[in-house]
């Protein structure tokens, strides 16, 4: 039995208070009038120095919001009103992203889970309650993503400009589109895919520990039927969810594998996790069946799936780039001018350096090798979800300042928090898994 | 030169792998085995020096890649500038996305096959070369494993019959 260390314990409540005063910190420093809004932007640049290229910038940023939001010809006024909305925007977003990055964590890992029952994998079973213990995240982590996409429709924040009545009586495209993008019936989506997901999260989980005390295998049978039942489940809705919580900050744009792109963010994050958590129990002295070689397949998985998501970010990025269509190419416009730094640095951290670190065999068996990299793969993947969202939700007005660093401290304690607690639930090695002994015996 | 070998059978790679621990601990070195398949951890519990195929497969999709970035670079920059798209093609990096296809597919175009290639000069293979494993068998369902002798017949015998051999065979080898 694993009990939850009171030094990590600490560590992650410390994280949680000080992630929660960023937070806080974040909302008391947005500015409540456009007057200050435009006087932060103003100090923020002198403060830089940074040569802006104002006169062009700020001239093509006006013709552009005039189309896109045709306000007409109260240009200056839109223009303060906008700036204002994205600075207040600034905490909500930051918020955002880390609280869907942690339950993205936590829903690959529960899609990872899913195959390796559906497949009958024999060389995973040692690793189930690492798993089943991070999906324990998803209940606290979907529950407070579906509260803050709930504040959105509250208009408590302007993250998804569809919400906004005013918005959408302008615009023919988001009128064509409110049959499918209006609050209720997205409120709706969201609840019936997080039901279905912490549903099929606790049957799985109250199965696999009964199994473990049943004399025959019909636990584990109805595991895995319900298993592959959920795949469908979870394909389906994963692909929607990414339309919905993400695609959708920037409701003009659209692109048709953004659900695969999604997905595989979330899959190489999920398995990075694993093998941290993995890594982690090994070190104290738990998980003893656990080898190198189970060690070595995750690493596997890791720099596997860093090269999918590369290959699904490139197709993305190449077709619309040759393409050029302006609806579709504004989304990358935005993201080279405004977030050259982020966006690219990105994709170095996402693909060249797992696949330079982890290309080696022997270096997928060393442990700290294998922290090191996932470190880096989890915070490219957060940049990953900051680059989705940031851009139509905060404009050129992002940072990675106290918002930011606050909101992911603060999940990163909970994530913490609620996934060592829940491992120490359970004994951390199934005993009765049909599969048990191979996985034991897994050797590369 | 011409020496004894004796050969020992196997039908089940997991016992030949616990054979082939045995042999070793008995300080005796395996001059060869032959499988029908693969088995994995064999080369590992042989002793075998670890396979530098997979640099020679690095630096195969170095090569790969540097031939697709000059070829197109040549192609579509340097000998016949297209405007495609309303993209004209004046600089490579900045047509850059629509190379990138190109330059991954001979990268493991070159990969592949070069590796294919040494591996089969590697392991003296080529076509309507004679077969070099000692017994027919060993492509259908046995494991043979292979040790020279030194005037230590009987006690090799033994052994080998005590780690689960379904058959024993001494033969003359001509060493290549």
């Amino acid at each position: 039995m694993y009990t939850f260390s009171n030094r990590l314990k600490i560590a992650s409540i410390i994280l949680m208070i000080v992630g929660a005063l960023g937070i806080i910190g974040g909302f008391v420093m947005a500015p409540g009038t456009i007057a200050e809004a435009k006087e932060m932007v103003a100090s923020h640049d002198q403060g830089h120095g940074d040569a802006h290229a104002a006169k062009a910038d700020h001239t093509t940023n006006k013709s552009d919001h005039t189309v896109a939001e045709t306000h007409g010809d109260e240009h200056d006024s839109s223009h303060d009103q906008h700036l204002l909305d994205q600075l207040k925007n600034r905490p909500w977003a930051a918020l955002y992203v880390a609280a869907f990055f942690f339950m993205m964590i936590s829903l690959g890992v529960l899609a990872f889970y899913a195959i390796q029952r559906a497949a009958q994998a024999g060389w995973s079973p040692l690793l189930f309650r690492v798993m089943e213990g991070i999906t324990a995240y998803l209940v606290p982590g979907g529950i407070i993503v579906f509260v803050i996409l709930l504040l959105s429709v509250l208009h408590m924040n302007h993250l998804f400009i569809w919400m906004d009545e005013s918005v959408v009586a302008h615009d023919a495209l988001l009128q064509g589109k409110s049959g499918y993008l209006n609050p209720t019936f997205f409120l709706i989506r969201a609840a019936i895919f997080l039901a279905g997901w912490i549903g099929y999260r606790e049957y799985s989980r109250k199965l696999s520990i009964a199994q473990d005390a049943s004399d025959d295998n019909s636990n584990f049978k109805l595991n895995f039927r319900i298993s592959a039942g959920f795949l469908v489940f979870y394909l389906i809705s994963e692909s929607i969810m990414s339309w919905d919580w993400i695609m959708s900050v920037e409701p003009h744009w659209f692109s048709t594998l953004f659900g695969w792109y999604i997905f595989a963010s979330m899959f190489v994050s999920g398995i990075t996790v694993i093998a941290m958590v993995t890594i982690y129990l090994k070190s104290k002295g738990h998980l003893p069946d656990v080898n190198d070689s189970h060690i070595h397949d995750l690493a596997k998985f890791m720099f596997g799936i860093s090269i999918f998501w590369t290959y699904l970010w490139f197709s993305q990025f190449m077709l619309i780039w040759y393409s050029n269509i302006p609806e579709e190419v504004t989304y990358y416009v935005t993201r080279i001018a405004d977030y050259r730094l982020p966006f690219f640095g990105m994709v170095a951290m996402n693909f060249l350096f797992p696949v330079l670190l982890l290309m080696n065999s022997d270096y997928k068996r060393i442990n700290w090798f294998v922290i090191l990299t996932g470190i880096v793969i989890l915070a490219g993947h957060y940049m990953d979800i900051f680059n989705a969202i940031m851009p139509s939700t905060v404009g050129k007005n992002w940072y990675i300042g106290i918002p930011e660093i606050g909101a992911v401290l603060f999940f990163t304690g909970l994530f913490i928090f609620w996934v060592f607690r829940a491992l120490s639930t359970q004994p951390l090695q199934p005993k009765r898994n049909p599969f048990i002994e191979e996985s034991k015996h897994f050797h590369y | 030169m011409a020496s004894k070998v004796i050969h020992a059978f196997y039908d089940d790679d997991d016992v030949l792998m616990l054979a082939v621990k045995k042999v070793k601990a008995a300080k005796l070195h395996i001059e060869e085995v032959y499988c029908p398949f693969p088995v994995h951890g064999l080369d590992k519990a042989m002793g075998l020096a670890p396979t530098r195929l997979a640099i020679t497969a690095f630096l195969y999709g170095l090569v790969g890649l540097t031939v697709a970035t000059l070829m197109m670079n040549y192609i579509m920059i340097e000998d016949w500038p297209q405007d495609i798209g309303g993209k004209p093609s004046f600089s490579y990096l900045e047509n850059l996305p629509a190379f990138v296809p190109i330059m991954f597919e001979l990268t493991v175009f070159f990969a592949a096959h070069l590796m294919v290639i040494t591996f089969y000069l590697r392991s003296r293979l080529w076509p309507f070369k004679e077969a070099e494993n000692p017994d027919v068998r060993t492509t259908d369902d046995h494991f043979l494993m292979e040790i020279e002798i030194h005037d230590n017949e009987q006690e090799l015998r033994d052994l080998l019959m005590n780690t689960g051999a379904v058959e024993i065979n001494i033969s003359e080898k001509n060493s290549h």
